[in-house]
């Protein structure tokens, strides 16, 4: 029943807001929505964690600890950033950025675009996770070109074309894997049930599954932004509103990575060897590289940030594909701070822009005399998602880096390298814009506060502490990702 | 009997390919007046020529040398002797085991290769201009050509002429996209290489599109005659090989006299009905720039790939 | 119908999809392409039909009414009302080295056969040769997107890869369950809308739909 509401709320909701989403009170619907949404979805987690794994709709559906955490998390990430857009868009819509059908579109789109994520974390088959990844980008295209400049539509066509070209690589990744088994199961759903899958992985034909691998890594691999797979990602979110930024790099990402994951965890079983470990080991680590090496370069913050992402992505691939408890429980904490981090950060990016009506870093100054709630949280963000303690990524980041040390000691000197020089690179950029005087063009504005602090909040409380359900949580989709 | 019989065939062969050679000729220039709507000369007019041009006096330009008065004797020769190791009514000829499709295709490649030379004999611009072209064709057609008919010796395990018609003969009916892929290839390689629309004009002497005719302009009388009959045989044998490799069923299998008239029946029918395509292809078809040449024949490398591929892939 | 006979025509099929994925990839004229594109599709779903008449899977029988409503008529005909609409229809494109990309065609070709074989050798479907060129059409689906540089080819060649993907499912498995080919059938019907609104945003935007003059998001030094 909470499974339904997760999924239905969103999906009506999106239906409502394609026919009212330009009135007034449409970002209250949407907030109400994400927010309907969120408390489902609490209530489906408390049901996992006291009653364990469960299978619905006839094994169409199927929820874990490694999936409902994350669905737990989109819908807390959906709402913050509602709460968010309300604002924002306003901001939009009251400087003619966009019209009343934009907003129309907009809003429907967004909860479309989160019932597709949830969609895909939820369900038990693989073809339908397909699916609805295939569906999470075709909700977000027009949505990255909803400002109609011709970067914005340059950068939705590019978006468009590559996640297109990719994801139809993990389909073929699918049908490879229904291919073997089927020589399991015989003919029908039941062979592309997770479920199922996973208790017969290692009946599985290996050669296949390999094969299959290396299509999903491509395919899923360009979602999650791996270099060199990531060029979509950067223009993406330069281009298109704040928000869809915040949820693309906070929670598109993720799911991603979450279906790349769980068919590492198949194809791990099938060939009782480390190989897919290995790739994922090396695209992450070459993400890292060149993210941080990007981020030197960048002149517009919003795809700063963007190759930020491209990078944290790159770190949590890279613990998955080490393996072993600590860093598999490093990933899935890294995958929720980062999430939470990036979210927080893009929506002080975005009133920063709005605050001087542009993206280039070199004419934002002085944010915290502006405005210095936007200044903090932006400053605030940056010493979180560079790894500082006391915030939450210094704790995912510190774990995978002692599992790194521990099995992989070759690889630890480029993976601290990579998080130095993004260190370097976020702190050298980030100073001049949260510091310094405020230009005579910098505009006053009524900012959103409360998610930024609310995701401030949360951070800050799972660097200093991670509460035991968290931690339970985690050790047991680390168990189930063995 | 056993002795000369493949002798005989062989002779009889010959025989075919110089009479026949015209005649197909003029059948199809006489179809192409019907279409349209002119007054044909006839299908034996082609003879007429022939042998007028062979009594007529040599015109010889001053600075011709042997490879010129060579040349046309080279290239009959060549173009007859393909003509004696292709199965064109039976496949019982005692050339085949000892020249295969490779020895074909060199036959047909020194035949082009004396034309050529002799175009630049001379030393007029048009010789020249006519060789390059002609060899950018043949550069370009010769991979196809051994592409396409590679293929027809995997499906028969051979790369003797004889054995290849025989074994698609007896093969049951089945369907093979790599011959059908083959064919294709083979008919555009075909057009180019005789020289017909859209690739080539045989009846133009316009400068800037003429391919083949630009090489011979200086030749007269029986030089001539020669070189325009080995152009005939040429149209005759391509027509004939693509009969043998794709659609043998009529041909003669061996020691079988009595099977004679029946096959001779069904060459003339399929000869025919080949100069009919080739009309209906030359009357619809415009022909192209000498630069989209090039494309056409990859695309005949293309297909004729593809044909030996989906052999590996599909059969 | 004798189920040799069936593989044959299956095997027949396959080459005329491998034909016509070729044959997008060299076809400069914009309704040029759109014919072969409808007549790789009709090749498609009589293979699929074939395939679900020799295993008696019924359910093949839809997936192949699909594929004929979606890509045989629907997308063409959304394609050509676009065209029509977008007054592209007399553009012809002009493209570099066509041999070369054939050539490289070719060698993708080979390349899909090899990474395909260990599958040929493990499944016991008659259609399993099929891969190989269902796994070439997807390759050459990318080829023809990474060469050409208009809007509307590059959809073409997009649809032309899922083509590939949907060939694939059929021949390795004898399609996917039933729910994932609705699901996406769904996704390239969403897909078409979209590009379609893409179309105008970038004609509007752009005044073109070629895609050279996108070149502004690029890594400045």
């Amino acid at each position: 029943m909470a499974l339904l509401t997760v999924l239905g709320v969103s999906l009506i909701a999106a239906l409502i807001l394609a026919f009212v989403g330009d009135r007034r009170y449409a970002p209250e619907i949407n907030i109400f929505g994400s927010a309907a949404t969120f408390a489902a979805s609490i209530f489906l987690a408390l049901q996992v964690y006291y009653n364990g794994p469960m299978l619905a709709g006839h094994d169409f559906f199927f929820v874990d600890a490694f999936n409902v955490y994350l669905s737990v998390l989109t819908a807390f990430v959906s709402m913050t950033t509602a709460l968010f857009s309300r604002r924002y868009m306003r901001h939009e819509r009251e400087h003619g950025k966009v019209g009343r059908s934009g907003m129309r579109f907009y809003h429907a789109m967004f909860q479309l675009f989160i019932f597709a994520m949830l969609l895909a974390l939820l369900t038990n088959n693989v073809g339908v996770l397909w699916i609805s990844m295939e569906l999470a980008t075709l909700s977000t295209v027009l949505l990255v070109s909803l400002y109609r400049t011709p970067s914005a539509v340059e950068a939705a066509w590019k978006y468009f074309i590559l996640c297109g070209v990719g994801i139809a690589q993990a389909l073929f990744g699918t049908v490879l894997l229904y291919f073997a088994a089927e020589r399991v199961f015989g003919e029908g759903s039941a062979g592309l049930l997770w479920t199922n899958l996973s208790q017969v992985s290692d009946k599985l034909e290996p050669t296949v599954l390999s094969l299959a691998f290396v299509f999903f890594m491509v395919g899923y691999g360009t979602k999650v932004g791996l270099v060199p797979l990531h060029n979509w990602l950067p223009d993406a979110h330069s281009e298109g509103p704040t928000p869809i930024s915040a949820v693309l790099s906070g929670l598109l990402l993720n799911v991603a990575l979450y279906a790349l994951v769980r068919c590492k965890v198949l194809v791990d079983g099938a060939t009782h060897s480390h190989k897919a470990g290995y790739i994922m080991m090396v695209f992450g680590l070459v993400s890292i590289m060149v993210a941080a090496f990007s981020l030197l370069r960048q002149k517009d913050i919003k795809r700063m940030f963007a190759y930020s992402s491209i990078e944290h992505m790159g770190i949590a691939t890279f613990a998955f594909g080490l393996g072993g408890p600590i860093a598999t429980f490093g990933a899935l904490l890294h995958m929720l701070v980062h999430s939470l981090t990036k979210s927080s950060i893009f929506f002080t990016v975005g009133h920063a822009s709005q605050m001087h009506s542009t993206q280039e870093m070199s004419k934002i100054q002085g944010l915290i005399r502006g405005n210095p709630l936007v200044g903090w949280g932006l400053m605030l963000g940056v010493i979180a998602i560079v790894g500082m303690p006391p915030f939450g990524v210094f704790t995912s980041e510190f774990l995978i880096l002692t599992a790194a040390m521990k099995d992989a000691p070759y690889f630890t000197p480029f993976f601290l390298l990579g998080l130095a020089i993004a260190f370097a690179a976020l702190f050298r950029k980030v100073m001049p814009m949260v510091f310094g005087k405020a230009p005579d063009y910098q505009r006053r504005l009524k900012a959103a506060h409360i998610p930024v602090f609310v995701h401030m909040a949360v951070m800050l409380i799972l660097g200093l502490y991670l509460p035991s359900f968290l931690s339970e949580w985690f050790h047991t989709a680390v168990r189930l990702l063995k | 009997m056993m002795k000369a019989y493949p002798l005989l065939i062989e002779g009889l062969q010959v025989i075919i390919v110089l009479l026949g050679a015209p005649l197909m000729v003029g059948w199809v220039r006489m179809l192409k007046c019907w279409l349209q709507g002119r007054q044909s000369a006839g299908p034996f007019q082609p003879y007429r020529d022939i042998s007028k041009l062979l009594i007529k006096d040599i015109v010889l330009a001053e600075n011709a040398s042997w490879i010129f008065r060579f040349a046309p004797y080279a290239v009959f020769g060549a173009t007859l002797m393909a003509g004696s190791i292709i199965p064109i009514i039976s496949v019982d000829l005692p050339l085949t085991a000892t020249a295969d499709i490779i020895a074909l295709v060199a036959l047909f490649a020194i035949a082009r290769f004396f034309t050529a030379l002799a175009g630049m004999d001379i030393g007029t611009a048009f010789g020249g201009m006519g060789s390059s072209r002609e060899m950018m064709v043949a550069s370009l057609a010769e991979p196809a050509m051994l592409m396409s008919v590679f293929t027809v010796s995997l499906v028969s395990h051979s790369t003797s002429l004889s054995h290849m018609a025989h074994t698609v003969m007896e093969g049951t009916l089945m369907l093979r996209p790599s011959l059908a892929f083959a064919l294709m290839a083979f008919v555009l390689i075909a057009i180019a290489e005789t020289g017909r629309i859209p690739v080539d004009n045989p009846a133009t002497h316009l400068e800037l599109t003429m391919i083949h005719e630009a090489m011979v302009l200086e030749y007269s009388g029986r030089h001539l005659a020669l070189i325009e009959w080995a152009g005939m045989m040429k149209l005759f044998l391509f027509s004939s090989l693509g009969i043998a490799l794709f659609f043998p069923w009529g041909i003669a299998v061996a020691d079988e006299a009595m099977m004679l008239p029946v096959a001779l029946i069904a060459l003339v029918a399929k000869l025919a009905l080949v100069g009919l395509l080739i009309v209906l292809i030359e009357t619809r078809l415009a022909k192209m720039r000498i630069f989209r040449v090039t494309e056409f024949l990859g695309s005949a490398f293309l297909l004729a790939t593809l044909g030996m591929l989906s052999y590996f892939m599909l059969e | 119908m004798n189920v040799n006979i069936a593989a044959q025509i299956n095997s027949v099929l396959a080459a005329l999809i491998l034909l016509t994925a070729f044959g997008l990839l060299v076809q400069r004229r914009i309704y040029g392409l759109l014919h072969i594109f409808a007549w790789q599709g009709l090749f498609l779903s009589i293979s699929t039909a074939i395939v679900g008449y020799t295993a008696g899977l019924h359910h093949l029988y839809i997936s192949a009414i699909l594929t004929l409503t979606l890509k045989v008529f629907a997308l063409p005909y959304i394609l050509y009302v676009l065209i029509h609409r977008l007054k592209i229809h007399k553009e012809v494109e002009d493209m570099v080295n066509i041999p070369t990309t054939m050539l490289i065609g070719i060698a993708l070709v080979i390349f899909s056969y090899h990474l395909t074989a260990p599958i040929r050798e493990l499944s016991t479907l008659v259609t399993r040769s099929t891969l190989a060129v269902a796994l070439a059409t997807v390759m050459l689906g990318l080829l023809m997107m990474i060469t050409r540089k208009k809007a509307v080819t590059q959809i073409i060649g997009f649809l032309a890869l899922e083509n590939g993907l949907f060939f694939a499912a059929t021949s390795a498995t004898y399609g996917m369950p039933l729910v994932v080919e609705l699901g996406v059938a769904l996704d390239i019907l969403i897909a078409a809308f979209i590009f379609g609104i893409f179309f105008f945003q970038i004609r509007t935007t752009f005044d073109s739909l070629d895609l050279k003059e996108m070149e502004k998001l690029k890594e400045e030094d």
